[in-house]
């Protein structure tokens, strides 16, 4: 396996998020976080990359406690595409160099083109990024999050903000990014369907706890 | 008016006061019908300012006559007294108090010692005292716009500062756009006073100095000399503070802790 978590969990004062989260993420899956409302999916995921400090339990990667990783390097390897792209002023181009310059490496206009090419926007290297859609912009965040050769990716609700015509879109290339270039996605929804429709397995949380586990036409159906 | 009804000058500068002191209560009343409530605020500070500048005042009667090296502890406490109150502009900041304090004292501590070193400013208490006292008031203005800007701007760009973070951004990176910005905004108030001097408005030390009997050329330029002095010393504490406010916002695992609601 990829990445586990171990009795994962995070409080706040007054507050329990998420608690004794045991769990793993297997090579080339798409693993879908599926919870009502406030049940704690965002948070469980904002812990994977250690955006967040688990308060309970561990995370480990390739077998690796995660905290001996150096933060920056565990978010390169455990990339992150957010509910809004949240792109950063100037050109696609700009975007897609952010991570890797952030290590001193100068991503080159093939791997530009090849990125855009991944996610459907070739030719779009020279775009300033204020001039695109909203499922333009999601499809460069998730090229710009690629750009850093993540092993992982998690997806908080990546399609929640876009029309169902970029909904689509995006769904084809998260089963592209998980089954063909075998990057393992961990993806928050609250969308059962979209859950059936992308992932192997389920993992479904309620309070903060998971309370069911497993493929995903078995946890579905339950 | 106020001078045919009051003769004494205690009488009259209490009066005067009272007078400013309405002046700025309708403006307050007048913020107030547009829904900005910004009178206990002024009341506090109205009334701090007084009894502060008034016992500074007494102290510095009682100090007339002391040792040169007597400004360093007065110098000294207005830069914590200083710290303290910029600080309230940042709310929520993790160690807010301990970056202004350390960035007044960088800022205009260090420059006002400069200044003293070269001559600029004079020793003698009643006017080091007087002279450092402006360049600290104009270091807190500047340190607690940088900081309350910087604060602002991470609150409503966390979503951006966490992608950086989120793509192996160490976490000065991810809040450098908003520190270069926290630092610009801060130093508009210094720049525009540089730049408007003696066209928008004359400082009171250049009446004071024309009537204490200097000429008025040198009166003219040594009143370009304090806004220089205060410009060196706000920019250089703003420079600091957002400089050490930057790692403050963030944990050793490059986590935001300034965030919505937390």
């Amino acid at each position: 396996m990829l990445l586990r978590a171990d009795k994962l969990g995070r409080s706040v004062p007054g507050k329990v998020l998420v608690t004794e989260a045991t769990f793993e993420v297997r090579k080339a899956e798409i693993l879908a976080i599926v919870g009502p409302s406030g049940s704690g999916k965002s948070s469980l995921l904002r812990l994977l990359n250690r955006l967040d400090e688990p308060t309970e339990g561990n995370v480990y990667l390739d077998e690796v406690d995660y905290r001996q990783i150096a933060p920056r390097e565990l978010r390169r390897r455990v990339g992150m595409v957010m509910q809004r792209p949240y792109l950063f002023a100037g050109t696609v181009l700009d975007n897609l160099r952010f991570g890797p310059r952030q290590r001193g490496e100068d991503l080159s206009l093939e791997a530009v083109e090849e990125l855009l090419a991944g996610v459907g926007l070739s030719g779009f290297a020279s775009r300033d990024v204020s001039n695109l859609s909203g499922g333009e912009a999601q499809r460069v965040s998730f090229a710009r999050a690629l750009a850093n050769t993540p092993e992982v990716l998690l997806l908080d609700e990546p399609t929640s903000a876009l029309d169902d015509d970029a909904k689509r879109e995006v769904e084809a290339l998260i089963q592209r990014i998980g089954h063909e270039q075998g990057v393992a996605c961990v993806l928050v929804t609250h969308d059962a369907a979209q859950a059936a429709r992308l992932a192997e397995r389920v993992l479904v949380l309620e309070s903060g706890r998971i309370v069911r586990i497993g493929l995903a036409a078995e946890v579905l159906r339950a | 008016m106020l001078k045919a009804i009051f003769h004494g000058q205690l009488q009259l500068g209490l009066a005067q006061a009272a007078a400013a002191a309405l002046a700025a209560l309708t403006v307050v009343i007048l913020a107030g019908r547009r829904g900005i409530h910004l009178e206990k605020d002024l009341a506090i500070a109205m009334v701090r300012g007084l009894a502060q500048i008034v016992a500074v005042g007494s102290i510095l009667l009682l100090l007339l006559k002391a040792p040169s090296w007597t400004s360093i502890f007065l110098l000294s406490a207005m830069i914590v007294a200083a710290g303290a109150t910029s600080a309230k502009r940042a709310k929520g900041m993790p160690g807010a108090f301990e970056v202004s304090t350390w960035a007044i004292g960088g800022g205009a501590g260090l420059m006002i010692a400069i200044m003293t070193l070269l001559g600029v400013i004079d020793t003698p208490i009643t006017a080091l005292v007087p002279i450092g006292s402006m360049m600290i008031a104009n270091a807190m203005n500047t340190n607690g716009l940088a900081l309350n800007r910087f604060r602002s701007d991470v609150l409503a760009h966390v979503g951006e500062i966490e992608t950086a973070l989120a793509l192996g951004a160490d976490g000065k990176t991810s809040v450098a756009p908003y520190v270069q910005v926290s630092f610009e905004a801060s130093l508009i108030p210094a720049i525009d006073s540089l730049r408007s001097l003696g066209i928008v408005w004359i400082p009171g030390l250049m009446a004071g100095m024309l009537l204490s009997g200097a000429r008025p050329i040198y009166a003219a330029i040594y009143q370009f000399v304090l806004l220089a002095m205060i410009f060196a010393s706000s920019g250089l504490t703003s420079l600091v503070s957002t400089l050490l406010i930057r790692s403050r916002v963030m944990t050793p695992a490059d986590q935001l802790i300034l965030r919505p609601g937390q």
